[in-house]
């Protein structure tokens, strides 16, 4: 990172918002904002992601600290599963006689 | 006890139940077979339960299996108690009504310059905070002033665009120009300290309604609070600059907190219906003396102004203020929006 205020145009870092609506639920990405710090960042996200009741907890992740995968790598990541529909579970056919399947 | 559904009159409904069912946002049509999910605020699915406008939100294909981002959020109707509609009937008596007037007043000038900041705060997210801040101190505006006109009979918007400067009763300290965003911090950080401990206590007043906004109101100004402290200690402990324009703001602000805190000969009238400003400055003192330390700020020692707002003498900007809320209702008397 560049020093802090060291030019007027400089606009504060980039934070990804994951909000849980609710007890049982998992943190979801909900969006992404600028905040000078986590403290601020936290009470950002409370002003802009939860003002209509959508939360119970939030968490705040600087943009910097996540790893994405590269969309030009489409192919290689994703589309190797194409075809291979035997890994999806219900593509084996269940032996009669075994329960609890 | 009316427990009907709340109508809003005035421009902005704050505190009132929404009175529709609207999903914020319909999802539009999403390409077949693909949960994209919309990301962001708008996308969460707001049901607000709904005595007039259903509209169904459209299903997509597949969309069984794309469960909402965030849920099924929705949101309980809020009840407000009777004492905060309005709906109890009750009227102030007239040295009450001078009280809720007081702090209609100093809520409703407050919102009003927080207002201005939209659009013009250093960042969009501050934006949007000093705006849910300007809302929350325009509900506990509507409150005290439905009550204060309980008393004769007016409405919170007779208060609010029908009364002319010396008829307003609003502290300096609230009518104090927003500044630069230090000056606005500062002010926040005086008024909001104050007006926690003021609903705090205001709490266990012998009036039930005043005691309910209190209630209601404590636990917004909590967040103004910590919104203020936080700023105070960024900017006093940011850059030169920064500190600089923090110092300097406090400076412009502090003599017009001592208002705050004066005894009113109407204080003496209203026994434990109100609070005693007096009482309240030592907790005041303690908060910000912490803060302060912290943020290696001075208290200004400077004289505090004379000042005259409980009385209707005004700080020279409530006029331009004023006229810049009070026009349009003037000029269109009556009209609804």
């Amino acid at each position: 990172m560049t020093t802090s205020g060291a030019s007027p145009r400089e606009t504060w870092p980039l934070w990804e918002v994951f909000v849980r609506a609710g007890r049982g639920l998992s943190h979801v990405h909900a969006g992404s904002l600028h905040a000078p710090d986590a403290d601020f960042a936290l009470r950002n996200a409370r002003d802009v992601y939860t003002r209509r009741s959508e939360g119970t907890s939030i968490w705040v992740v600087p943009a910097d600290a996540i790893t994405t995968s590269d969309p030009d790598s489409k192919g290689a990541f994703f589309e190797s599963p194409a075809g291979k529909n035997y890994r999806h579970a219900t593509y084996y056919t269940a032996s009669e006689g075994v329960p609890h399947l | 006890m009316a427990q009907g559904p709340v109508v809003a009159q005035g421009p902005v409904v704050a505190q009132v139940p929404v009175a529709a069912s609207v999903p914020v946002v319909a999802q539009g049509p999403v390409a077949a077979s693909v949960p994209v999910v919309a990301q962001g605020p708008v996308a969460a699915q707001v049901t607000v339960a709904a005595p007039v406008l259903v509209v169904e939100r459209p299903r997509n294909e597949g969309d069984e299996t794309s469960p909402d981002p965030h849920g099924e959020v929705t949101v309980e109707r809020v009840e407000l108690s009777a004492e905060l509609a309005g709906g109890e009937g009750r009227a102030a008596t007239a040295d009450v009504a001078a009280y809720a007037l007081w702090l209609g007043d100093d809520a409703l000038i407050l919102s009003q310059q927080l207002g201005a900041w939209i659009a013009r705060a250093p960042e969009l997210e501050e934006d949007v905070a000093l705006a849910n801040i300007a809302l929350d101190l325009l509900g506990h505006a509507r409150s005290f002033l439905r009550y204060a006109g309980s008393y004769d009979g007016r409405t919170e918007d007779d208060l609010a665009y029908w009364r002319d400067e010396p008829e307003f009763r609003c502290a300096w300290l609230f009518q104090q120009p927003n500044g630069d965003f230090a000056q606005t911090i500062a002010r926040q950080l005086a008024a909001s300290v104050y007006l926690f401990e003021l609903y705090t206590a205001l709490q266990g007043s012998s009036d039930a309604t005043l005691a309910a906004i209190a209630a209601k109101a404590v636990k917004e100004v909590e967040y103004h609070r910590d919104h203020a402290v936080q700023w105070t200690l960024r900017l006093a402990g940011g850059t030169d600059e920064s500190r600089r324009r923090m110092i300097r703001a406090v400076g412009d602000v502090w003599p017009y907190v001592g208002e705050l805190f004066r005894d009113e000969p109407l204080i003496d009238r209203l026994d434990d219906a109100a609070v005693r400003p007096s009482t309240l400055q030592p907790a005041f003192d303690a908060v910000i003396a912490a803060v302060f330390a912290e943020a290696e700020l001075e208290l200004p020692t400077g004289p505090m102004s004379s000042a005259g707002g409980r009385r209707g003498a005004h700080f020279p900007t409530l006029g331009f203020l004023l006229a810049e809320m009070q026009v349009l209702a003037r000029q269109h008397p009556g009209a609804t929006w």
